[in-house]
């Protein structure tokens, strides 16, 4: 009970287990922080290379919009750490709203996330798409070139969490995931979500606060 | 319990307290040590995510370091490449 | 002592009969089956790989005649390289014999997670698909390495069927790496302490922590790619600001550790062979140990010395130049050490011992050059030759494949509970041996002349060095081929196998050959130290 996790094969103590599951997970954020950080390490040498016009591109940006999707994925994180504090105290349905909760909220990031790519697309920020825009000539283009990228990927990365989410929050309302014997996979999930939120986090002041 | 869940909103608070302080910061006539502010109050906030809502501090020794032992070797794929793009112009003697 | 108790007559059934339909080989979560899996996977890659390289050989034997046209030449060599680097080298160790024998090596059940290692198969059989699509589909023609802007704007080939192989196949690596390193963490049996793990453990180890490390940097890569392609980015457009060698850096962080993925397993496989031939404990234990981490850590340190004619800055280039110097040390140390482990050993002259001994020379060979390409002098002149094939061959083929084979023919018992013709492999060993030597060493004399890689049309005067290399090739392919041969024959012929017909040390030499499903009899507790010899061999008294 208290490792929250049932025992299987090929492991000999729950807690064994336990920090087996931990590890591994951790490990695996490693890698998308490996992926995600190359990424952003390649954005910031650009933004050596060519400082003034990433400034210019960046005052393109909607900051606004992407201060509010902070302020949305911390709130979904507060829930799914609250989430997790019910799963370890067995309350099943806590762990289900919240867990809803916080899908409710990445939706609201997807959507607020969506009507701000609207308006990039319509001022001509994107290859390709809407008004020609002078800014899309030159080194600011790579700036909001490697901006759509960094947050299509992350994007995917959350929708992707949605639907681990959901999908959990359903198995724990079902009683086909026993909290708290087997609280891990809400442990689990959560610590998936977090991730996401905190590549978030370093998404926002690399390109959103980044016109100086 | 409640003490658990009152911690958690507690590191909310903190959180958005960053966030307003980092926007603050970006309109703020600081000058150029607002990029390298910023990323430190992003770590900050990552910081408090990690340890308190991602439960690292119940963690053994082996798993924190699990966590942290990207972002470290992160730094070589900046430092390495930046100090090619850097000395890129400088001239030979 | 636990009092665990001793399996049911079931259970003692060895896994390869343990269920036998269809169904119980594709969802089977035992790692001895997904080994195997791979094992028939790989080998099938293996296949195409070298028919790839027969055609380049073939290809190059006339300056003038060719029957490949320069764009089809340019999508054979590519093809080569992508599936051989990324379908056959980085798995072929890790994933076969990592997965067999890991478990069994610490004393476990099976590795920390079994459902995601038969997952990272199915993702290795779909990165495969798409890599067979590019085939028939007509493949690349920007090399393996896919530099921009060649890839992004101007190749008419399918670059992005063939990123999307490799981007996927890559996941499958990521998950047997992350998987290796909680097992190995969290799995160890009573008494096996990290200082009582064999080398192959500690190589995979160390193999793992690159990686998953490595690897999404080359996904992400990809993705950026892929990206400028699709919408016409300019991210390694000089025209618009873009930098082609931001590329090469990203590409080559992960692709210089790849190359340590690859070797550190067959590394680990040597010392096993070396210590197992000689009937010795392995000389300096501790070093060879951390040798391996040094190595995994140093190799992530060196990625722009394919870079020093890229445009790199000189500086940069200088500091690569010493840190590529470095990484050659602790590889050096693993090859004074096996040295030291056969002076005075009692040596079995059995295929084993023959690939270690073959692997030893040819990864020296390798090594050494790779010293000289490191040193910016040299590598100017020689950077894009053949002599820059020879050196990585020798190491990626000499090395990692000699070592794969060697793994096979020492493994080969306790996976399939048959004994070989030790004869047969003892003529393989020594063909693949002098048919890789007659392949590449003249290709170092081509590319000391200058002759230039990725060309198929050359003059004259180095056809000589070409046809004794194509020559040597059809040396070595039989080399190659032969085992298939006489270890399938084996599966039907060969004397059943004991537990241990070599004598070796180690925990997966005290279980039955082929073991049971749950590996092991009773529950193993270490008492003694890695390498306790001398050790009975099955027959012994």
């Amino acid at each position: 009970m208290a490792d929250y996790v049932t025992l299987a094969e090929p492991y000999a103590q729950p807690r064994q287990q336990r920090e087996a599951d931990f590890l591994g997970m951790y490990v695996f954020l490693g890698t998308e922080t490996m992926l995600f950080g190359a990424l952003l390490a390649l954005v910031y040498a650009y933004r050596v290379a060519h400082p003034e016009a990433s400034q210019v591109a960046a005052r393109h940006l909607k900051i606004w919009i992407a201060t509010a999707n902070t302020a949305v994925l911390l709130t979904s994180s507060l829930a799914v750490a609250i989430a997790v504090v019910a799963a370890r105290h067995g309350k099943r349905r806590m762990v289900g709203v919240a867990f809803m909760i916080a899908v409710l909220l990445g939706l609201t990031f997807l959507g607020l996330k969506g009507w701000e790519y609207l308006q990039d697309f319509q001022e001509g920020l994107a290859p390709g798409i809407g008004a020609p825009s002078p800014l899309r000539h030159g080194p600011a283009a790579l700036f909001l070139d490697l901006y759509f990228v960094a947050t299509t990927l992350h994007a995917i990365h959350l929708t992707i969490g949605l639907g681990a989410l959901s999908w959990v929050a359903a198995m724990v309302l079902r009683g086909k995931v026993d909290v708290p014997r087997q609280a891990v996979v809400v442990e689990m999930t959560g610590l998936y979500w977090h991730f996401v939120d905190i590549v978030w986090l370093f998404v926002f002041p690399i390109f959103y606060l980044a016109r100086g | 319990m409640a003490r658990e869940l009152r911690l958690a909103v507690l590191v909310w608070l903190g959180l958005m307290a960053l966030l307003a302080t980092t926007v603050a910061v970006t309109f703020s006539p600081l000058g150029p040590i607002k990029p390298t502010l910023n990323l430190a109050i992003a770590a900050l906030k990552a910081g408090l995510v990690l340890w308190v809502f991602m439960h690292l501090r119940e963690q053994s020794a082996l798993n924190r370091l699990a966590a942290l032992f990207a972002v470290a070797w992160l730094a070589i794929l900046v430092a390495m490449t930046l100090i090619d793009l850097g000395t890129r112009g400088v001239a030979a003697t | 002592m636990t009092a665990a108790p001793l399996l049911t007559p079931e259970e003692r059934v060895s896994y390869l009969a343990a269920g036998s339909t269809l169904r119980s080989w594709l969802l089977t979560t035992d790692h001895k089956r997904i080994a195997i899996l791979y094992l028939i996977s790989i080998t099938g890659f293996f296949f195409i790989g070298g028919l790839a390289a027969a055609m380049i050989r073939a290809d190059l034997i006339s300056p003038t005649h060719h029957f490949l046209t320069n764009e089809g030449y340019n999508r054979t060599f590519s093809f080569h390289g992508i599936v051989m680097v990324w379908f056959f080298l980085i798995p072929s160790i890790p994933a076969t014999f990592g997965n067999f024998l890991i478990p069994l090596m610490i004393g476990a059940k099976d590795l920390a997670f079994p459902r995601l290692n038969l997952l990272s198969w199915y993702i290795y059989v779909l990165g495969g698909a798409f890599t067979v699509y590019v085939l028939i589909a007509g493949g690349v023609d920007t090399g393996w390495t896919f530099y921009t802007p060649l890839s992004t704007m101007f190749a008419n080939g399918h670059v992005l069927a063939a990123a999307a192989a490799v981007f996927i196949v890559g996941f499958s690596s990521i998950l047997t790496g992350l998987n290796f390193i909680v097992t190995i963490h969290k799995l160890r049996a009573p008494g096996m302490t990290w200082g009582r793990l064999p080398i192959f453990v500690w190589s995979h180890y160390a193999t793992s922590i690159i990686l998953v490390l490595a690897t999404p940097v080359l996904a992400v890569t990809l993705v950026l790619l892929a990206a400028e392609r699709l919408f016409h980015l300019g991210i390694f457009d000089p025209a618009l600001g873009g930098d082609p060698l931001l590329f090469q850096h990203m590409f080559w962080f992960y692709s210089h550790p790849a190359v340590y993925i690859m070797i550190l397993p067959a590394m680990g496989v040597v010392s096993e062979l070396v210590a197992a031939s000689a009937h010795k404990r392995l000389f300096g234990y501790w070093f060879v140990a951390s040798a391996s981490l040094a190595i995994a850590a140093v190799g992530f340190l060196v990625w722009g010395h394919h870079m020093f004619v890229s445009g790199q800055s000189r500086y940069a280039s200088v500091i690569f130049s010493f840190l590529s110097l470095l990484v050659a040390a602790p590889s050096a140390v693993k090859v004074y050490n096996w040295t030291a482990t056969l002076y005075k050993g009692d040596i079995s002259l059995d295929p084993p011992f023959l690939f270690a001994m073959a692997f030893i020379g040819l990864f020296t060979i390798g090594g050494l050059t790779g010293l000289m390409l490191a040193l910016l002098a040299i590598d100017v002149h020689v950077h894009d030759t053949y002599f820059v094939i020879a050196h990585f061959h020798y190491i990626m083929v000499g090395g990692a494949v000699t070592g794969f084979f060697g793994a096979m023919h020492f493994w080969w018992p306790k996976i399939t509970g048959r004994l070989y013709s030790l004869t047969w492999g003892r003529i393989a060993a020594a063909l693949i041996f002098a048919g890789f030597n007659f392949t590449f060493f003249p290709q170092f004399v081509l590319g000391y002349l200058g002759m230039p890689r990725r060309y198929h049309v050359y003059p004259p005067e180095f056809q000589v060095w070409h046809v004794l290399s194509s020559a040597g090739a059809s040396i070595l392919a039989v080399g190659y081929l032969l085992p298939f041969v006489y270890l399938i024959h084996s599966l039907r012929h060969g004397q059943p196998a004991g537990p241990n017909p070599w004598g070796a040390a180690g925990l997966e030499w005290t279980t039955p050959s082929p073991p049971p499903k749950q590996n092991f009899l009773t529950p193993p507790v270490v008492t003694k130290e890695a390498y306790a010899y001398p050790v009975a061999e099955d027959g012994d008294g």
